[in-house]
């Protein structure tokens, strides 16, 4: 019925959402979408790494995502510059330096608009494998941090004097962020991973009473944007990236219905 | 005393920020089963004695050696993220997962269990007060830090809660470090007190503070005599070192 492609797009897909949901809430929870969005846009330099030095890209991308948080940890602590302007630069001049290196290598033809906006007909057997193997381990060692990582969300005192270790579970969690770009970014495309992260997430807040329920609406909100986007995709021919956001943009104006709808009943 | 109950030892601690002190010179010990207040000016460094003593100040001079993991804090100020969706009934398990026996009757001692699967913040601020407290004694702490526990509580809850806390120091066998302007409370319920201002100015059994002249010129001729109200025979006395002497 479908051809492969779309079903290998499709798995890859579901896998990608299964890990954003509840990163994604952990991103709107630690207001981390501009750090998001820093890291996501030096993917860039990581994939023109990747073809340079004929490496894995999702491997590539981890790295240099990485190093550009550790960057970034260090200028926090050397310059008196505010975090924003901090990540901004980051963001931004790692994006061009990404696009220049591009430039020069004339020898690879590359599809810009596939790497910053997703391309779902580069879905291969192999990027499955990363994306599922990536994602449980991000899975699984998200769930060991847990405790310390939300205890600390919540309150860093509370945490840090009560024993848990908070800033540990801090740079664990800064490593997921780059893992789940990485392993997202040729479905989602480099310039919207950021959003597949927050919107889902943003649309559970809405219509959620406890953390636990959020990540969960988060995970469902997160796979039906995959699985809608993917298919209109499909049928009207657009880049899966934005075609997946814009699905989980409806649905979180869909959970806005229930903000007014729960408001109206307390009234 | 042995030197296993000794829960905290602070060893002329001292943090700076920004090239000011907040605190300097402070020793003192919490051990099991006693109550040790910290009273003083504000800005005196009560609360950053506390977060010495917790380990949340690592950049420190002197030494501090917490000898135990079960902790139980009550912060000062507390700015959580309403972004977040928080019941009351998650919050308690924030630190650690104990069981829905514990979590009620904690929420039950400081008079909250009605509150139990509200919004954490729906609540006003006496009542996530009582929150917070519950929620530091749930886990039965081997050493408790309450920085002002009782603000916002109304007058009532206030002495039942200061009751609670020390019934709790005699249940539980914990230490606690307590920081509080209620001088009457200071009195009732201390063991050990430790007035700050910037630097130990005195310290003592609450009765040796009271009469401390460094500690009438820093609170006045009144507080004194508040203090004094309580004076009543002890069988015992508490050296500076915390000793305890028959008499």
């Amino acid at each position: 019925m479908f051809d492969d492609f779309f079903i290998r797009a499709l798995i890859a897909g579901i896998g990608v959402a299964l890990v954003t949901g509840p990163l994604g809430c952990f991103v709107v929870w630690r207001r981390l979408s501009y750090f998001g969005d820093t890291l996501s846009h030096s993917a860039l330099l990581g994939v023109t790494m990747a073809y340079s030095f004929d490496l894995n890209i999702a491997f590539s991308v981890f790295i240099i995502s990485s190093v550009i948080a550790l960057i970034l940890i260090q200028l926090q602590k050397k310059t008196n510059l505010p975090g924003d302007a901090l990540l901004g630069l980051l963001a931004h001049s790692s994006l061009a330096v990404g696009l220049v290196v591009i430039g020069f290598l004339t020898f690879i033809r590359f599809d810009i608009m596939g790497l910053l906006f997703g391309d779902i007909l580069a879905v291969t057997t192999y990027d499955i494998f990363t994306i599922w193997t990536g994602g449980a381990i991000i899975l699984i060692i998200l769930k060991l941090i847990w405790k310390p990582l939300f205890a600390s969300t919540v309150n860093y005192e509370l945490a840090e004097a009560e024993g848990l270790n908070p800033d540990r579970a801090k740079a664990i969690f800064t490593i997921l962020m780059a893992a789940v770009i990485a392993i997202s970014i040729k479905m989602v495309g480099l310039l919207l991973i950021t959003g597949m992260l927050i919107i889902p997430a943003a649309m559970a807040r809405n219509i959620s009473d406890s953390p636990q329920k959020m990540v969960i609406f988060s995970i469902i909100g997160g796979l039906l944007s995959v699985i809608i986007g993917l298919f209109s995709s499909l049928e009207f021919n657009t880049s899966s990236g934005p075609s997946i956001i814009v699905a989980a943009l409806v649905l979180f104006i869909l959970s806005l219905l229930n903000i007014r709808q729960s408001i109206k009943l307390k009234n | 005393m042995s030197d296993k109950n000794i829960l905290v030892e602070l060893n002329k601690a001292g943090f700076k920020q920004n090239n000011k002190w907040l605190v300097e010179g402070v020793s003192l010990k919490v051990e099991k089963g006693k109550i040790v207040t910290l009273i003083g000016p504000n800005g005196s460094g009560k609360s950053t004695t506390a977060k010495i003593a917790l380990g949340i100040y690592k950049d420190i001079e002197g030494s501090v050696d917490k000898y135990t993991n079960k902790v139980g804090y009550v912060p000062q100020k507390i700015s959580i993220d309403w972004t977040l969706p928080l019941r009351v009934h998650d919050f308690m398990t924030l630190t650690e997962n104990i069981n829905d026996d514990a979590i009620n009757e904690a929420l039950s001692l400081t008079g909250v269990m009605h509150l139990k699967n509200k919004n954490l913040g729906n609540l006003s601020g006496g009542e996530f007060q009582r929150v917070l407290l519950a929620r530091a004694i749930s886990k039965k702490p081997e050493l408790l830090v309450l920085d002002e526990p009782v603000q916002g509580v109304d007058y009532t809850g206030e002495i039942a809660l200061y009751e609670l806390i020390k019934k709790i120091s005699d249940t539980l066998n914990c230490g606690i470090l307590l920081i509080s302007h209620d001088l009457h409370t200071v009195m009732t319920a201390t063991d050990y007190v430790v007035c700050l201002n910037g630097h130990v100015c005195c310290s003592g059994t609450p009765i040796d503070v009271a009469k401390n002249n460094e500690y009438k010129t820093l609170f006045g001729e009144q507080a004194s005599q508040i203090l004094s109200i309580y004076e009543h025979k002890h069988d015992h006395e508490h050296s500076h070192e915390g000793d305890i002497k028959k008499n």
